[in-house]
């Protein structure tokens, strides 16, 4: 009685079922009021997440699957659920990221601060939560589009909390817009499948050959379904603004969560398939290269901070693209060590970014909660002022820099060695992992100069305008949470030998062929003493010389004055580098991917010149210079069937009619 | 018995025509209520007696006999319209298209796989050309009132098929009436309120302008 209470199974659906209730407090009843209702609600969301990482961790360590079935009077045959490591090791961000975002929101949408949005906020943040873990969990696909499309709408909801803004409204549409072209994606791969497997459950791992060329159908329709939800680069346009409007413990877990989920798929899809050809590696990887290039190269142009933020997204779901890419190029040319390094890579920068950019996400909620804007130029001097939020903001970038002794190294370093593997190979794999690895080192670099960039106009500095907003640290609730992020990051990054066997575990469920040929694991071939030797000496190397630097510091005369004051006689807060001023090179560099727009009133010309305005910014240009031309050309061109809608009562009926009337025709041929 | 049922159902067609070829609202809902009543009248004549039948006959016969023509009849009345002026097809032309459709649906009617005990009835044809007078009325008909009507014949031809399954699955057909019945009429009911409200007029034309350019 008791193991099967605790059995994985129990936990993991018990932890869904939470989930998918811990709005309900808030809605419902009458007796308590919201304050009080939010606090229960965020005491079931946090069981939840505890039963459900409990649950899943479980099933990583012990590397059993799970299944189960429900029968029901359906057309599309049974219902069937299970939990394998693969959905384990996604349920890992699905519970922790929202449990954590959870206790934020207690501070940072407090019930009596925003009485009118608290209730449906909360109610559609469960149903998020639980339909994420349903989607990870369904092995057919009708209970898969069932949960995705739960899943869908309830992020739709919760991007349009403050939908009496214009800009979250329009953010709203458009994610609507892009989520359901790729749903629509999906109702064309499931079928597709059917017709390759003959059902609609999902087919056993490895058991589809890759080389016919419906299976090149089915690989190109689910890149483009999942990677619209995953927000690789041609199809990322919903992103940036979903991100950046909506509340920020909401784009924590989107940017978190959500985006993994569109991996998974994707990588639940291809584990259906053997002997994959050459070009859907190549493929993946271009696609990583470009999302992951492109994305830096967006971010670094932005001037708010979430956008950026999302911008970084995009550039990590291409680092895990790319790690896949060498997953599969290895699985061509039939090397388990690029197999293993590439698809571990991939799996462990799915945590590891769930991880930090959650964490950065809360900071920025903190500091915006601080300073009342989203505007990086208005900020500064944030450290002085909120010193914890400084320091675990200061931890997430350093881990999405992909530095030692953080998360973000190990997973990086991973795909590197992956890499490096592909390069002793022959042939097209030997060119596309030669051309690759210095792609991931150029977004390794860039990544660098834009998190200095942040960190740096954020809270270094002195503040640029002055708010009426009283800056205060956060409370216990918001910081809390980003502590057990920042932990997590520190703990990966220092002992990376704690997450090398379940990693295995799930790579071999994704790529079976590895268990036939042992004899390579992790261990071996990742140096991961090493990686913790080093960054615990780089740690007491920081850490011995702050001490020094402070010891130094007492002892001399102390001035303050503000930061690049240029040894002008009254240096003034203005005279600040700001955001643009710092990215301007890189900007520049970019130019033509980037088209930033540069906005000029006044001329300066002589000794006293009058009023005039710089200002500059990076235009979403996928969006405004490719889609959005490209679908008014296509409204112009469609007016005529536009006729169709003619708002005609009548005419509606009209269509049913001759609908009617062709089929009773159509009876007599 | 059953030569009176077909004789009931030559004139629920009848009524059709008369539907079709009339301008007055009020003859128009009498008409219906008549044609209700008579649909009404046909499960007793078909089938053999039993208490749950004089139930069905007496509900159907004040919900489509009284009920919802009351209904419609005080909204001709707070509406302050009498006439249909200006369908979107002449009246004469609708005439003759609910004559070709009946002949249509005769000729249907014939050709499809039906039990033998099915076979000499005028059900089937009854039910088509009724359905399609009612498709006749809801597109060509611009008020909202003429909308409610076009869907009750609509309706009629759905319920007399029924009255072939009302054997074999008697309380779904029983309730699957009834509900199209009062989920029409309460659309029906609400958009008669809405547009009245919105644009003074029970014009259903006027809806274009709800049209997203």
């Amino acid at each position: 009685m008791m193991q099967e209470l605790f059995a994985p199974g129990t936990l993991v659906f018990s932890a869904t079922l939470l989930a998918a209730v811990s709005g309900v407090p808030l809605v419902c009843t009458r007796r308590l009021n919201a304050s009080q209702g939010q606090i229960f609600s965020i005491f079931l969301m946090l069981i939840a997440s505890c039963v459900g990482v409990a649950g899943a961790i479980l099933v990583l360590l012990s590397g059993h699957t799970f299944l189960y079935e429900l029968i029901w009077q359906s057309p599309f045959g049974p219902c069937q659920i299970g939990i394998d490591p693969l959905s384990a090791w996604f349920l890992l961000p699905v519970f922790l990221i929202p449990g954590c975002a959870a206790l934020y929101a207690r501070t940072y949408w407090h019930a009596d601060q925003h009485p009118a949005t608290v209730r449906t906020m909360t109610f559609f943040f469960g149903v998020m939560t639980a339909s994420m873990s349903g989607v990870v969990l369904a092995r057919d696909g009708i209970s898969f589009l069932f949960a995705w499309e739960i899943m869908a709408l309830a992020a739709y909801f919760l991007i349009s909390t403050e939908d009496e803004k214009p800009d979250v409204a329009e953010a709203g549409t458009l994610y609507m817009i892009s989520t359901h072209t790729g749903t629509l994606g999906l109702f064309a791969l499931f079928p597709l499948l059917n017709l390759l497997s003959g059902s609609w459950l999902f087919p056993a791992p490895t058991s589809l050959d890759a080389t016919s060329g419906m299976s090149a159908v089915v690989f190109v329709t689910a890149l483009f379904a999942f990677g619209l939800k995953a927000g690789i680069m041609p199809l990322h346009i919903w992103l940036p603004s979903a991100h950046a409007n909506a509340p920020s413990h909401i784009s924590a877990v989107m940017s978190g969560v959500i985006l993994k989920v569109g991996v998974y798929g994707l990588l639940r899809t291809l584990s259906f398939f053997h002997t994959v050809p050459l070009w859907w590696g190549c493929c993946v990887l271009i696609l990583g290269v470009v999302s992951g290039v492109a994305g830096v190269a967006f971010a670094l142009g932005q001037n708010d901070l979430k956008r950026l933020l999302a911008y970084h997204s995009i550039e990590n779901i291409g680092i895990i693209f790319m790690g896949l890419g060498v997953a599969l190029i290895g699985q061509t040319t039939g090397s388990t060590v690029m197999m293993l390094l590439g698809m571990s890579g991939a799996l462990l920068h799915v945590l590891n970014h769930a991880a930090f950019k959650a964490l950065l996400f809360m900071g920025a909620g903190s500091v915006i909660h601080a300073v009342g804007t989203r505007e990086i130029d208005l900020m500064g001097g944030a450290a002085r002022r909120i010193p914890y939020t400084a320091l675990l903001f200061g931890v997430g970038s350093v881990a999405i820099c992909g530095l030692p002794p953080l998360n973000g190294f190990v997973s990086e370093l991973l795909i590197y060695l992956g890499f490096f593997q592909g390069i002793q190979r022959e042939g097209g794999a030997a060119v596309a992992s030669a051309l690759a690895a210095p792609a991931l080192a150029l977004i390794g670099g860039l990544a660098v100069a834009c998190f200095v960039k942040v960190y740096g106009i954020v809270f270094l500095g002195v503040p640029r305008a002055e708010t009426d907003v009283e800056c205060h640290e956060a409370g216990w609730q918001m910081l809390l949470p980003m502590l057990l992020l920042g932990v997590l990051c520190l703990g990966i990054g220092l002992v990376p030998a704690l997450v090398v066997d379940p990693l295995q575990r799930t790579s071999l469920t994704i790529l079976p062929i590895l268990a036939r040929t042992t004899g390579l694991p992790l261990q071996e071939l990742v140096p991961l003493t090493m990686i913790t030797v080093s960054g615990v000496v780089l740690l007491v190397l920081i850490a011995a010389l702050a001490v020094w630097y402070r010891r130094r510091l007492a002892g001399m005369p102390c001035s303050e004055t503000v930061t690049w004051g240029c040894a002008y006689q009254r240096p003034a807060p203005r005279m600040q580098y700001s955001a643009s001023s710092f990215a301007d090179m890189l900007v520049s560099m970019f130019a033509f991917v980037l088209k930033p727009q540069s906005h000029r009133k006044g001329v300066i010309s002589d000794l006293s010149p009058d009023c005039a305005r710089f200002s500059r910014h990076v235009p979403e240009v996928v969006l405004e210079m490719l889609y959005i031309p490209a679908l008014m050309h296509l409204y112009r061109r469609l007016s005529g069937i536009r006729r169709l809608q003619s708002g005609v009562l009548q005419q509606y009926v009209l269509y049913s009619l001759v609908t009617l009337i062709v089929l009773l025709v159509a009876s007599y041929l | 018995m059953i030569t009176l049922a077909d004789q009931l159902l030559v004139l629920v067609l009848l009524i059709n025509f008369i539907l079709l070829g009339t301008s007055r609202l009020f003859f128009s809902i009498r008409a219906v209520a008549v044609q209700g009543v008579l649909l009404g009248i046909l499960p007793g004549l078909i089938h053999p007696f039993s208490w749950h039948l004089v139930g069905i006959t007496i509900v159907i016969i004040a919900v489509k006999g009284f009920v919802i023509p009351q209904l419609l009849g005080r909204a001709v009345r707070s509406a302050e319209i009498k006439r249909e002026a200006e369908p979107f097809v002449g009246y004469v032309a609708t005439l003759l298209l609910g004559a070709l459709f009946t002949a249509f649906s005769f000729g249907f009617a014939g050709r499809l796989p039906m039990l033998p005990e099915h076979q000499n009835y005028m059900f089937v044809p009854a039910s088509i050309a009724t359905l399609m007078a009612g498709f006749l009325i809801l597109t060509t008909r611009r008020k909202v009132i003429s909308q409610v009507i076009g869907y009750l014949v609509l309706d009629n031809g759905i319920f007399i098929f029924g009255l072939l399954l009302a054997e074999a699955m008697p309380i779904m057909v029983e309730a699957g009436a009834l509900l199209d019945l009062l989920v029409g009429t309460f659309v029906m009911g609400i958009v008669i309120n809405q547009i009245n409200r919105e644009f003074s007029s029970l014009d259903t034309s006027l809806l274009t302008s709800l049209k997203e350019e």
